[in-house]
């Protein structure tokens, strides 16, 4: 599934300053059921917004109106543990168009990439200037040029460059995905099976 | 040129290099079950595309799956909906399918190898971080996401950045009661749970050398929960032992063309790694874990470290002992348990019930603990009845059931309730892994079975 491109995101953001943030808090294998790739936001960080009655955890920052916005800050390590894809679905689905960390789980990385949600990896310092402003003001905006490969608090102007590599930024900037790519060089492939021993 | 062996298998394997991106990456075998593939199915129609080599993809339905009365329909309409899925799916594209009822059917990571799809060299992925499992034979193996296993499915490839080497040697020997697993939380304390991200690792040295497959499969298992996106063991004698004569495995000449390439699976001597650590094997001891990621353990007989002698921050730290209801300072011997369960894919073979046996012989489950012995196949499952060991848990007061990931990720029925504390052989110890509220200890089969006879977290080398 193709999806849309990622060029220049300027928004508010969602604090979640919590390093190690699994992807079983993320999306709990509970809700996992499904055969379609819907309705996952509703159950984004479950059991971290609701109580098991499903009354609402009024503490948890998803469910404070003052926070919000197409980007989510995560602490250190964010989307560690299980490779399920639907982690990534349920943070697009809710909303989320970037998450910004000062590091990353590969497999989550990966799989934000392949459906259009960009991972951007500041600094931990940048990652406290970012916490710090929106303790100062809810509302303050952070814009993300893909182009460029920069993230900016536009309240302070202070800014900070992020790695993607250059396919990557590609597909991102055009929508484009690996499936695009690789049905194209479908003889390549067929030839380099047909060489394989087993 | 010196290279490891996670590079001849890697670059065996590229069909295109993307300069400054990813590597176009051929996949030998491809896994899949229930639960991440229905959507990759269901992409791949959208696009009108089909599955490249179906031959090359099998299907085992394990996440999802009941452990209890598997002849019966299964209960839960949205469970029933996703293991029919598979079935279809598996059926439309001529894949093999392993669905509830097949004596084939398990976990995926028990039954690949059992059947001998995982092969020396070879490229093996699945929808399950885990994959990491396969690296036990010189195979590189690990985890994707939906999304790329349509790619898989349509392409029989993935793109994958390489990722950067580590060796981790472990010398010497293990002492009494110190079973793979231990190594393994061992390794992954030293290194944190994000220690090894951006890497695969190469396991090396005595200790390794002298484990079973069994032990190899639960390291590599594990190697995931330190951020590696993979574990590699170079083959040795004991692999191709292991492989020989299996379902899937080449026969004939093909075997001898394949043992001559899986000979030369080794990392030369000046190979070079971008990190190399090594412990000494005799400083492990039967570990446990204290807190919500598989990095938080420690040896068995220590007390739960102060948050300022740990790694990252202080306030994630305090909210993961806050979740488990401990206090820094703390033994962990002696804690009380309500729930104990053997099984996974990193704890569901052959020799983790025989370590489990080992202590429970003789003795009898505690009245407190609720216990589930969960096999990972149906072939350790009639192993388990043919070496006696099951009469040996009945009379300890122990029942097996059936094969499934059942309690390692509690998408069935086998949840810990809220507020509960298990002991459990899996992987992960997550906030509500095993259910809602759910708190988890990770430890050993020999660990779970101390606890088990005891009804407290107990150290097993005072039972052996």
């Amino acid at each position: 599934m193709a999806y849309d491109k990622f060029e220049i995101l300027k928004s508010s953001a969602v604090p979640l300053p919590i390093e190690n943030v699994d992807t079983d808090q993320i999306i709990p294998a509970r809700f996992l059921k499904a055969t379609e790739r819907k309705g996952f936001g509703d159950n984004l960080f479950r059991d971290w917004r609701y109580n098991p009655d499903n009354s609402i955890k009024e503490e948890f920052v998803l469910n404070n109106p003052i926070y919000k916005g197409k980007i989510l800050v995560g602490g250190r390590n964010f989307g560690s543990g299980s490779s399920r894809e639907h982690a990534a679905w349920a943070v697009y689905d809710y909303g989320f168009r970037c998450v910004v960390s000062s590091f990353f789980a590969d497999i989550f990385r990966g799989n934000c990439l392949n459906i259009g949600v960009l991972p951007v990896q500041v600094s931990a310092d940048f990652l406290e200037k970012i916490y710090k402003a929106i303790e100062v003001d809810s509302n303050t905006e952070l814009e993300i040029n893909l182009q460029n490969q920069t993230i900016t608090l536009l309240v302070s102007g202070e800014k900070e460059s992020f790695d993607i590599n250059d396919y990557k930024k590609e597909n991102m900037l055009n929508g484009y995905d690996d499936i695009d790519y690789l049905t194209k060089m479908k003889e390549e492939i067929q030839d380099f099976a047909s060489k394989r021993p087993f | 040129m010196s290279t490891t062996l996670f590079d001849k298998v890697w670059d065996s394997h590229v069909v295109r290099k993307i300069k400054d991106g990813p590597d176009v990456f051929f996949i030998d075998r491809h896994l899949i079950h229930e639960v991440t593939s229905p959507v990759a199915f269901l992409g791949l129609k959208s696009r009108n595309n089909t599955v490249i080599y179906p031959e090359r993809t099998f299907a085992t339905a394990d996440h999802n799956t009941p452990t209890i009365n598997q002849h019966l329909p299964v209960e839960d309409p949205l469970s029933a909906n996703q293991l029919k899925a598979l079935e279809e799916n598996s059926a439309e594209w001529g894949i093999s399918h392993w669905g509830l009822g097949d004596e084939k059917n398990g976990i995926v990571h028990v039954v690949g190898p059992e059947y001998g799809i995982t092969l020396p060299g070879a490229t093996i992925v699945c929808g399950d971080s885990h994959t990491s499992t396969h690296g036990a034979f010189g195979a590189i193996a690990f985890g994707i996401g939906t999304s790329e296993v349509e790619m898989v499915l349509t392409s029989q490839c993935i793109m994958q950045p390489k990722p950067k080497k580590m060796r981790i040697n472990i010398t010497g020997g293990l002492g009494k009661g110190v079973t793979p697993k231990d190594v393994a939380l061992f390794i992954i304390s030293k290194l944190t749970t994000s220690g090894a991200t951006g890497y695969f690792v190469e396991y090396a040295g005595d200790v390794f050398k002298q484990m079973s497959m069994e032990g190899r499969m639960t390291v590599c298992n594990l190697s995931i929960e330190m951020g590696a996106r993979g574990g590699i063991i170079a083959p040795d004698g004991k692999t191709f032992e292991y492989v020989n004569g299996r379902l899937f495995a080449p026969k004939g000449e093909a075997w001898d063309t394949a043992m001559t390439y899986w000979k030369t699976l080794k990392t030369d001597e000046d190979a070079v790694f971008d990190k190399e650590l090594t412990f000494d094997g005799s400083e492990i001891e039967p570990m446990i874990t204290y807190g919500t990621n598989p990095g938080m353990g420690t040896g068995i007989s220590q007390n739960i470290p102060n948050a300022e002698d740990v790694e990252g921050g202080v306030a994630t730290y305090k909210k993961s002992l806050n979740y488990m209801g401990f206090s820094e300072g703390e033994a962990m011997i002696g804690k009380h348990v309500d729930y104990v369960f053997i099984g996974s894919c990193t704890n569901g073979r052959i020799e983790d019930f025989r370590a489990f046996a080992s202590i429970v012989k003789g003795r009898k489950k505690a009245d407190n603990i609720t216990a589930w012995l969960v096999p990972g196949s149906h072939i350790v499952e009639a192993k388990i009845k043919e070496e006696g060991l099951l009469d040996i848990f009945h009379k300890a007061g122990f029942v097996l059931r059936e094969p499934g990931c059942s309690a390692c990720l509690a998408m069935n029925d086998d949840k810990v309730p809220a507020g509960k504390v298990a002991v459990s052989t899996s992987n992960r110890n997550f906030e509500g892994r095993q259910g809602p509220g759910s708190k988890t200890l990770l430890a050993s089969p020999l660990v779970a079975a101390a606890t088990a006879v005891t009804g407290v977290v107990t150290d097993p080398r005072t039972l052996l």
